[in-house]
């Protein structure tokens, strides 16, 4: 079970209150008649589906209401970053592996590692810096 | 092979049933085949053994990073059914379930195939309409689909809550009597050991890591135990088939979710059916050992942890003691899950890609154990001829650009 960091309520929440919503960062064609076939399908169905880092775009539901994106690991399924719509992501699959080394801080300069791989719960016990 | 029969079960008593044959071989991989399977799941298993069996294509590998039938083969709720929409799912679905009908005799092994029926049930006017339009489309396809009474339901399946009095009360349903379950180890464990008889090469343990490809031509694949050759590769791998496009430089419009199982202690005979519910979302069967297999449904985020998050199991629980309140002091024994690739438009991807000789057999999401022999079979024409069965054709990956979806989400449903 996730426990979230909603970025605007400044809090954290269960998984409960909040709804996963696809993709992030999903850019409509400015004109969609003007776009290919081709195009206008990859816009519509075709999707990241990285077995790693993802951005993905949730809903805080039952709560304030509002969209926000989350930085998560689809294998260990740990919880990189939270962040508002608008703002891009710190931590991306490029520099993942660094920012794993180094500790990984959320948005509120916790740690948040729930459900994630024993491996992973080390990043805990370190005091991020 | 050895074969199994009502003789060979008793002349083995005589040695104590220590000197049965095993299953397949454990063969170490050649250079090279004619045709490499990725995924050694049912799909997979099936296709190698149509290739081999149908299409005398025998110099086939099916290449599996772990066991078989280790992914979604043997992780589902073993549903079969054929009750689908559109006209192009109809015969892909009725194609498998009329293989389903000889299986056990064709593989010479017990798939336990058990043709109990399925009920989809109604809860709402909407619903309602919806079964009506769905069987009506059935019975043009040749489905033996029908809808049924609060009153006739209560008489397939006394156990169900059908009263007035249910917090969604049951206003029909449709009814697919050819449908049921089967054993999913032993479908994957059939078509294997047919496949390996007719000289098909398991290899288990055996991880895929890229193709070789050149001049937009497939010839072999790289793995964890060296590279191997081959002019015609088929993936097949379910929740990691968008891991293995992507090696590929191929984009696919999949998305892998877990989805979850549970079985409960075992009981007394008390179901007779498949009863599967879209509006109140839960599914359940009982196994020939008793076990009540409950499905959930899938996590609505990204996932390949090959399991599932809390808040579904306890929502399916929800859904099963509405429909069946009796079952509400059952107990839960196991649960597990499994990575399925959900398609946009709820059905699969059978077809050619743009690197010529690859192919892919994918997206059968939530639903694809049904289709195990009739997807192995259509596929393994394919693959054979160069050229997409006619079955098979009307799901190729053009579709999501062309705009000629197969919409079934109504008919997937709970899913399943
Ligand atoms: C909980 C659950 C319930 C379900 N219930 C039903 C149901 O009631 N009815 C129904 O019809 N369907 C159901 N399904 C769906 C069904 O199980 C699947 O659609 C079907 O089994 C897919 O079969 P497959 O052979 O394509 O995939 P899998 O059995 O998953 O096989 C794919 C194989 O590919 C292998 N693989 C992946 N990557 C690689 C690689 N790089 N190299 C080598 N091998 C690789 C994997 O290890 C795996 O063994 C359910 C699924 C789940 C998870
Ligand atoms: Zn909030």
């Amino acid at each position: 079970m996730f426990h979230i960091f909603c970025p605007y309520c400044q809090e954290y929440r269960e998984e409960e209150e909040f709804h996963p919503s696809g993709q992030a960062h999903l850019v409509r064609p400015a004109d969609p008649a003007s776009v290919s076939d081709d195009e206008w399908g990859d816009y519509l169905f075709f999707r990241d589906n990285p077995r790693g880092i993802h951005h993905e775009m949730w809903v805080h539901r039952l709560g304030c209401r509002k969209f926000f994106n989350i930085t998560r690991d689809t294998t260990s399924y740990e919880i990189l970053e939270t962040y508002r719509m608008g703002e891009q992501p710190s931590i991306t699959a490029a520099n993942a592996e660094v920012r794993r080394e180094q500790g990984v801080q959320t948005a509120d300069g916790g740690w948040q590692t729930v459900g994630a791989q024993p491996e992973n719960s080390r990043l805990n016990e370190e005091t991020p810096s | 092979m050895q074969r199994y029969s009502g003789f060979s079960l008793v002349k083995h008593a005589l040695s104590h049933h220590e000197n049965w044959e095993r299953h397949w071989r454990n063969p170490t991989p050649k250079k090279r085949y004619d045709v490499i399977i990725v995924g050694g799941g049912g799909h997979g298993l099936a296709t190698a053994y149509y290739l081999a069996k149908e299409f005398g294509v025998t110099n086939v590998a099916v290449i599996e990073k772990g066991w078989l039938g280790g992914g979604n083969t043997a992780r589902n709720t073993t549903i079969v059914r054929s009750n689908y929409l559109w006209d192009e799912a109809a015969q892909l679905y009725n194609h498998s379930l009329d293989l389903w009908k000889g299986l056990s005799q064709d593989l010479n092994y017990n798939v336990m195939f058990s043709q109990r029926g399925v009920l989809n049930l109604a809860h709402t006017l909407q619903d309602m309409r919806d079964v009506q339009r769905r069987v009506n489309a059935n019975r043009l396809n040749g489905i033996d689909s029908e809808v049924v009474t609060p009153e006739q339901i209560k008489e397939i399946e006394p156990a169900l809550d059908t009263s007035k009095n249910a917090r969604y009360p049951i206003m029909g349903a449709s009814w697919q009597k050819s449908a049921g379950v089967a054993r999913h180890d032993a479908v994957a464990w059939g078509f294997a050991r047919g496949a390996d008889a007719l000289g098909v090469d398991l290899l288990q343990n055996t991880e895929v890591t890229g193709f070789k490809i050149r001049d937009g031509q497939i010839y072999g694949v790289h793995t964890n135990r060296g590279d191997i050759e081959a002019h015609t590769v088929g993936c097949v791998a379910a929740g990691n088939s968008g891991v293995l496009a992507k090696m590929a430089g191929i984009k696919l419009p999949l998305e892998s979710h877990p989805l979850q199982a549970l079985v409960s202690e075992p009981l007394k005979p008390i179901l007779n059916t498949v009863t599967m519910s879209n509006h109140v979302h839960g599914y359940v069967s009982q196994s020939d050992k008793g076990d009540l297999v409950i499905g959930a449904g899938i996590d609505g985020y990204l996932g390949y942890g090959q399991r599932g998050s809390f808040p579904t199991i306890e929502h399916t629980l929800q859904a099963i003691v509405e429909m069946f309140p009796m079952f509400s002091r059952v107990r839960m024994n196991r649960q597990w899950g499994g990575i399925v690739d959900t398609c946009p438009d709820a059905c699969p991807i059978l077809s050619k890609t743009q690197v010529k000789g690859l192919y892919f057999n994918c997206g059968w999401g939530t639903g694809g154990f049904k289709a195990t022999p009739g997807s192995g079979h259509v596929f393994a024409a394919s693959l054979a001829k160069g050229e997409m069965h006619p079955i098979a054709a009307p799901f190729s990956i053009d579709r999501f650009n062309t705009g000629a979806l197969i919409d079934e989400h109504g008919a997937a449903g709970v899913a399943h």
